[in-house]
């Protein structure tokens, strides 16, 4: 067997990358970062991440690792989860899949936009051009010399094994996006022992926009302007005037109400053949535009998520919420006074989202609400119980849902929680499974009313209301935000902050955009030095070493 | 490329003498046989020329004890109702009744406290306070080195998160979910037809494996800034490379012949609107997975593999019900005329035609003198007994496979009140696992179940 050459090879191209560390990222030695401090990207960042570098053309296929929600947020997942070998398996053919479409015939032009010539014989000078271009931005800092020299290396090694410089130029970039560099956000101490300049910026771009830093930001990193406050609230209204501001907030609702299982959603199509996929992605796109529309173009206040009557709309949705609309793009639509439809809980999206495949279920709608929207904790149901009597569909005498719950409630056990949810749940029972308006059950007409926190609501319509003037509904949602912008549960002095984000959203009108502002020129300011911090979610007990 | 391998076929003649006293001829002794401590060799090779597999086989909602729960014990153990299904397969599987998973005082997460504590040892009542990882990775661990994929997990309802194999609470082995993305996983650019004559390494392989490398070589750097948490998450990140290099690296080297080994022909895509919950549908998805697993394990591309056929509280419903078997197993009314929820008793029915399928496909491949099921162990369970009470005492369990002639098939074996992790405890002995106890507190088992051992 001949494997000499093979090995060979393959020591060269690790030797010659070998140089570039330990020392390459140009951070300066010190204390460890505290725990909590990378970040995996998740899909929809590496996505964005592709097409602002190499263009919306480059097509990124594979499966990704799934993502981890942690106390309902997939952002504090991000500091919870790794790579596993199976995941690392698609990141790397994912890359290859990039990288080969950059350096094709197609794209090179453009991307690479150099080859080796008379004055660049192997391509040295082209390959350091592409990735003084390139890492930057995929690295969210300069590469160190060291760096650039290992890529560059590796390119040109590559090359000769593969027998030209465009499959080197792929090999490498695929390395380089393979990287921890890359797939994780790692924050590390500055020399002055508190965040650095670029994690500063990333953590305004991936908060506000769900994208890694432009150039200007990285260039006000560089500049410094970002070791001040107000170089920091500078940038932040760059990036918050930005249209990609929108994406930003769309990422944070996907997320604060698991928008994303809406994309696996799927109803029994002989009991609701209104729903499809298709329409499942619709009813995603429509809470996210009204949320948009009212939060972001109209700089609104969010209690009036819970009560407004203007709902982005599109004609394919028309059989859902019965109503006649023409044309084929989307549009703001307003339902009239008295239309049970208005407000957040009224959206068919939701509703479908936290029903059964074959019809409503008023339990896992009170859970998700109380969960998502309030930041309360809802217990899984003791283990031993029997639900037969409960929702026996068949029973004649217990005809409506809830008739059939209120069994729950006649029980202690059971009573403790089901007294959290069911109310709530029950409130939304004139919307079916797929988020249809009906007045009846079984031919029995729907009693929605209930006391939500005490206060007694007749319908969905006034339990809107109610949501729009509770102070945990506003708090529930100043937390997730911070926990989204910070990627981790709160420890220690966090609650006192967080309390003071809560305080100045009531002072300021309960304008979202103000609350996010205020967030993000906090966390990427981050005044206090780094080592400071010591324990994040999930790791109680431990610090770091 | 100049100098392209080329390997004979002489060297690496592989004979498989099922029950018979003869070993193995000519298998040189390379290092992709062999983990670190050289106990793959011990475990799969063991004077056998063939390699021995682990799996496992996951249905959810378990069954009804008095439906599915053989009256006699031993050999040629009665079907109940609900077993009838296996009955083509009878022979060949082991069934295990009435052993526990003991919950520590710690609460009964429905449908996830049962199936983690049997297949870590250990209860928890959190996702993320789980510690310990799934036994199918202690075994991959041990014999899993030499193979292109060090596992394979497969889920049959199209949701790769439906995976009950971790290194812990937050490092999920997410699972391949369609036949067809299964397919290009193994049949794929990358796969190598070890019956080929002709063998020339791809040099792209050896310029992947070489940017590997050098991102591995950063492991050092970067763990030592971080902290401790976060430092267990780029480690797990870097042996995820060094996997990566090393199946590399294999891909650089013949395989060695299959006999059994046919690459299978591309399966159809299911139709865009196919409803994966529909139990019919499942089953025949779960079918076609099946015999492509079984053609990969005959192909030498995984030693160890993990496959759902529904997941933990079952999605399985039947298309036009509002209530699907989970909603049933809680909400439907006992039929006092027979004693049972009739629903359930169908669902759970139909997992076992599933299972009967799953041990089929991999006895229908003739490897050696015998069959691939005889070189294989799968442990089929659920993750609860009676899902009504979501019942995690008596977890039904079942065995499949000889494991190269180690394991007795075809017996019923009453474990009245003992550790489930037994179970646990003995698959990763057979399996090579270099460990005399497995589990935590209640579950702590030190005994092997050794009356399924030949």
């Amino acid at each position: 067997m001949k494997r000499r050459p093979l090995s060979m090879a393959v020591a060269g191209i690790a030797a010659a990358l070998a140089a570039l560390l330990p020392a390459a990222t140009g951070h300066s030695e010190g204390a460890a970062a505290p725990d909590g401090s990378v970040r995996r990207l998740t899909e929809a960042q590496y996505r964005r991440t592709i097409a602002d570098v190499f263009g919306s053309d480059i097509r990124v296929v594979g499966r990704f690792e799934p993502d981890l929600r942690v106390d309902g947020l997939l952002a504090v997942g991000t500091s919870a989860i790794s790579v596993t070998p199976g995941g690392f398996d698609q990141y790397e053919e994912i890359a290859r899949g990039i990288a080969t479409q950059v350096t094709d015939a197609d794209h090179r032009e453009r991307l690479v936009g150099c080859a080796p010539g008379p004055q660049d014989a192997d391509g040295r000078t082209c390959a350091g051009r592409f990735f003084d271009r390139v890492g930057p931005l995929l690295f969210r800092r300069p590469l160190s010399p060291a760096e650039r020299t290992g890529y560059v290396d590796v390119t040109l090694t590559a090359a000769r094994t593969l027998g030209g410089f465009d499959a080197g130029l792929a090999a490498s970039l695929a390395g380089m996006l393979s990287s921890p560099h890359y797939l994780f956000r790692m924050e590390a101490p500055g020399a002055d022992g508190r965040l650095d300049a670029y994690a500063r910026a990333s953590r305004l771009s991936f908060f506000l926009w769900n994208a890694p830093p432009d150039q200007a930001l990285l260039d006000a990193a560089r500049g410094g302007a970002l070791s001040s406050d107000a170089g920091i609230a500078a940038q932040v209204d760059r990036l918050m005037a930005s249209p990609r501001f929108v994406d930003g907030m769309r990422a944070f609702f996907t997320d604060f109400l698991l928008l994303d299982d809406m994309d696996g959603l799927a109803k029994d199509s002989l009991i609701y053949p209104q729903f499809n996929s298709s329409i499942g992605e619709m009813l995603k796109e429509q809470t996210l535009r009204t949320l948009t529309d009212l939060l972001v173009t109209h700089r609104g206040d969010y209690r009036n998520v819970f009560t407004t009557r203007r709902m982005a709309m599109r004609r394919e949705l028309g059989p859902i919420y019965t109503i006649p609309l023409a044309g084929t793009d989307w549009t703001m639509y307003e339902f009239p006074d008295g239309d049970p439809r208005g407000g957040l809980l009224t959206h068919a999206g939701l509703l479908a989202l936290h029903s059964h495949p074959g019809r409503t279920s008023p339990t896992l709608r009170g859970k998700a609400v109380r969960e998502a929207l309030m930041c309360q904790k809802i217990p899984a149901p003791p283990a031993n119980v029997s639900f037969a009597v409960v929702q026996d569909v068949n029973n004649p005498t217990l005809k409506t849902t809830r008739a059939r719950l209120q069994a729950h409630l006649d029980d202690d056990e059971c009573a403790s929680c089901h007294r959290k949810t069911d109310p709530i749940g029950l409130g939304l029972e004139n919307f079916d499974g797929v988020g249809r308006f009906r007045l009846t059950e079984h031919g029995e007409r729907i009693d929605a009313s209930g006391t939500f926190d005490g206060l007694a609501f007749s319908d969905a319509n006034t339990l809107g209301r109610l949501f729009h003037d509770s102070s945990k509904v506003a708090s529930c949602v100043v937390r997730s935000t911070w926990r989204y912008a910070y990627g981790r549960n709160p420890v220690g002095d966090d609650e006192q902050a967080i309390e003071a984000f809560d305080a100045g959203f009531a002072r300021n009108g309960y304008r979202m955009v103000d609350l996010m502002r205020a967030i993000a020129i906090a966390n990427a300011a981050d005044p206090k030095p780094r080592a400071a911090r010591r324990t994040v979610a999930l790791t109680s007990g431990r610090s770091p070493s | 490329m100049s100098n392209p391998v080329s390997i004979s076929r002489r060297g690496f003649v592989l004979r498989g003498l099922v029950g018979g006293g003869a070993v193995a001829v000519g298998l040189p002794n390379l290092d992709y046989f062999l983990n670190d401590s050289g106990t793959a060799y011990a475990a799969t090779l063991g004077g056998r020329a063939l390699p021995v597999r682990f799996g496992s086989w996951f249905w959810g909602c378990g069954m009804i004890p008095d439906r599915w729960e053989p009256k006699t014990v031993g050999a040629d153990y009665d079907l109940p109702p609900q077993l009838a299904p296996i009955e083509p397969v009878k022979q060949h599987v082991t069934i295990l009744t009435g052993f526990d998973v003991a919950l520590d005082g710690k609460a009964n997460l429905p449908h996830l406290s049962g199936n983690t504590a049997l297949r870590t040892g250990s209860a928890a009542d959190e996702w993320t306070q789980i510690e310990a990882p799934t036994f199918d990775v202690l075994i991959a661990d041990a014999i899993g080195g030499g193979s292109y994929f060090r596992t394979l997990n497969l889920s049959a309802d199209g949701n790769a998160r439906t995976s009950y194999s971790f290194r812990n609470g937050s490092s999920m082995n997410a699972a391949i979910a369609t036949p067809q993305a299964l397919y290009r996983q193994i049949f794929g650019p990358d796969f190598h037809d070890p019956n080929s004559a002709q063998f020339t390494p791809d040099p792209r392989y050896i310029a992947r494996q070489g940017v590997l490398s050098a991102v591995g070589e950063e492991r050092r750097a970067l763990l030592a800034r971080v902290g401790a948490a976060d430092r267990a998450r780029l480690d797990q990140y870097f042996t995820s490379v060094r996997e990566m290099e090393q199946k590399l690296a294999l891909q650089l080297q013949k395989p060695p012949p299959a006999e059994a080994c046919v690459r299978p022909s591309e399966p159809r895509a299911m139709p865009a609107n196919a409803d994966m919950t529909d139990t019919s549908t499942r089953i025949a998805n779960h079918k076609m997975m099946a015999e492509l697993l079984a053609m990969a394990l005959a192909c030498n591309q995984t030693r160890v593999f993990n496959m759902a056929f529904s997941a933990a509280a079952a999605d399985l419903r039947q298309a036009g019900e509002t209530t699907g078997y989970h909603q049933c197993t809680h909400e439907e009314l006992v039929d006092r005329s027979i004693g049972y929820q009739p629903t359930v008793d169908k669902f759970a029915t139909r997992s076992m035609e599933a299972w009967k399928d799953f041990v089929a496909a991999l006895a229908n491949v003739r490897e050696g003198d015998g069959t691939l099921l005889d070189n294989v162990l799968v442990m089929a369970h659920s993750e609860v007994s009676l899902a009504r009470n979501h019942d995690v005492t008596a977890i039904p369990v079942m065995i499949a496979g000889r494991a190269g002639g180690k394991v007795k098939n075809g017996v019923h074996i009453k474990g009245p009140g003992e550790p489930i992790s037994r179970i646990g405890l003995t698959v990763q002995q057979v399996m090579g696992v270099s460990t005399d106890a497995w589990g935590k507190g209640a579950m702590r088992a030190t005994r092997p179940v050794s009356d399924i051992l030949v």
